[in-house]
């Protein structure tokens, strides 16, 4: 999930803060530059891992502050395709289902990645899982809050820095809409994780421990009580 | 190849760390992957140096520090990567090398702590065509008896076995 990215930048030191240690002042900055903040093509920056190397330290001319080259190591958030994460869903809606993990929220499940056949709610704004059976359909809720288990399938990186001035009629004609549209800098694909048992949630994992070939349709009834402590329904099983 | 306690020849201020610090993965080599755990080690340590040194750094500047660390933390807490030191993510290490895993398959065991089968078929690629059914159990026994889990669930879980085995008495 989280990558050490080695990378380079001049760090300014104000004059004011000559007092302290340069590594806590340079710290300090390089933190206040990246953290928080998605860089193109490397992922969303969380917060530095060291500084490995410091050159010389140069003062220009009009500029009282010291400008330093660096060389450090950033921990960044960038998992590798295929890769499997647990987060909680966030919302629903035409275009998929919204996950967040909590620091990180761009993640989207395309409805065609949703195990077929799956419909959406208009009514509770969510998707629906309708599970077949022999006894008959099970819908599975795709509830806010619920925590879901997905595999990373594509990322996009968008470059979300600012363009110059557009052109004097493009300007004056988009004068009513003045909020432009927030393009996500960093968004992920991701696929719910369904096998060939048909299991998708963290909560159903545990109940296919008991006997996941042969009992697939009782492991599916547990699912649909999912207010019991799972732990409870095993030993009723057993 | 895993480089555990790489050498620091020079005298430049630089983090030792332990555990998949040096994995080199592939595609670039820039990139090191590093596991949950020591992405919780470096947060939960640069907690509390800030919290020694006081609150002297203005805040507007420190804000997005303050929400990615406090984020981050609240849901790699939630991992079992809470309950990992650096001699438990070693002893996996070593053992999972007889079981010819790639980095990033042992890189999510270790995340993520599977109990099922069905988890481990989900983190390791082809695992029907390269891991026979006594292989995954193995596996399975490996990952359980290193890592530490969430302890209640395991006091649980002893419990319940002794409660089934009077049952059956």
């Amino acid at each position: 999930m989280f990558v050490l990215v080695e990378m380079t930048d001049t760090v300014r030191i104000p004059p004011w803060q000559f007092e302290r240690k340069l590594n806590d002042s340079i710290a300090e900055e390089l933190n206040k530059k990246l953290a928080n903040k998605v860089v193109y093509n490397v992922g969303l920056c969380i917060c530095l891992y060291d500084i490995t190397k410091l050159e010389d330290s140069y003062i220009f001319p009009g500029d009282g502050g010291s400008h330093t080259k660096v060389h450090f190591r950033y921990v960044v958030f960038h998992p590798f395709l295929d890769e499997i994460l647990v987060g909680q869903i966030k919302s629903c809606s035409q275009d998929g289902v919204h996950v967040s993990i909590g620091f990180f929220d761009d993640i989207v499940i395309p409805p065609e990645s949703l195990q077929q056949p799956a419909k959406f709610d208009e009514a509770e704004q969510v998707w629906v899982w309708e599970y077949e059976t022999e006894e008959g359909a099970h819908d599975l809720y795709m509830d806010i809050g619920e925590e879901i288990r997905f595999r990373v399938v594509d990322e996009t990186f968008v470059d979300t820095s600012p363009t110059g001035p557009s052109s004097a009629e493009a300007s004056t004609s988009n004068a009513a809409e003045e909020v432009q549209k927030k393009e996500a800098p960093y968004t992920l694909v991701v696929t719910t994780c369904i096998n060939s048992y048909g299991l998708a949630r963290v909560v159903v994992y545990t109940v296919s421990k008991i006997a996941p070939l042969s009992q697939k349709n009782d492991c599916f009834k547990l699912t649909m009580k999912q207010s019991h402590k799972i732990k409870g329904v095993e030993k009723g099983r057993n | 190849m895993v480089e555990m306690g790489k050498s620091h020849g020079d005298g430049w201020e630089r983090h030792d760390a332990d555990g998949f610090d040096g994995y080199m993965f592939g595609k670039d080599a820039n990139a090191a992957l590093l596991s949950n755990f020591e992405v919780y080690q470096l947060l939960t340590d640069l907690k509390q140096q800030r919290k020694e040194s006081g609150k002297t750094k203005q805040s507007s500047g420190q804000q997005n520090l303050n929400t990615i660390m406090y984020e981050t933390l609240k849901y790699i807490s939630k991992t079992p990567c809470r309950y990992q030191s650096p001699e438990t993510v070693r002893e996996f290490l070593v053992a999972m090398k007889d079981h010819k895993l790639t980095k990033a398959e042992k890189l999510q065991l270790l995340n993520h702590r599977p109990v099922t089968a069905v988890e481990i078929q989900l983190m390791v690629e082809e695992s029907e065509e390269r891991l026979t059914e006594e292989e995954i159990e193995s596996l399975l026994q490996t990952v359980t008896t290193i890592l530490p889990g969430d302890p209640e669930e395991q006091h649980r879980d002893s419990a319940m076995a002794t409660e089934d085995k009077c049952d059956q008495a």
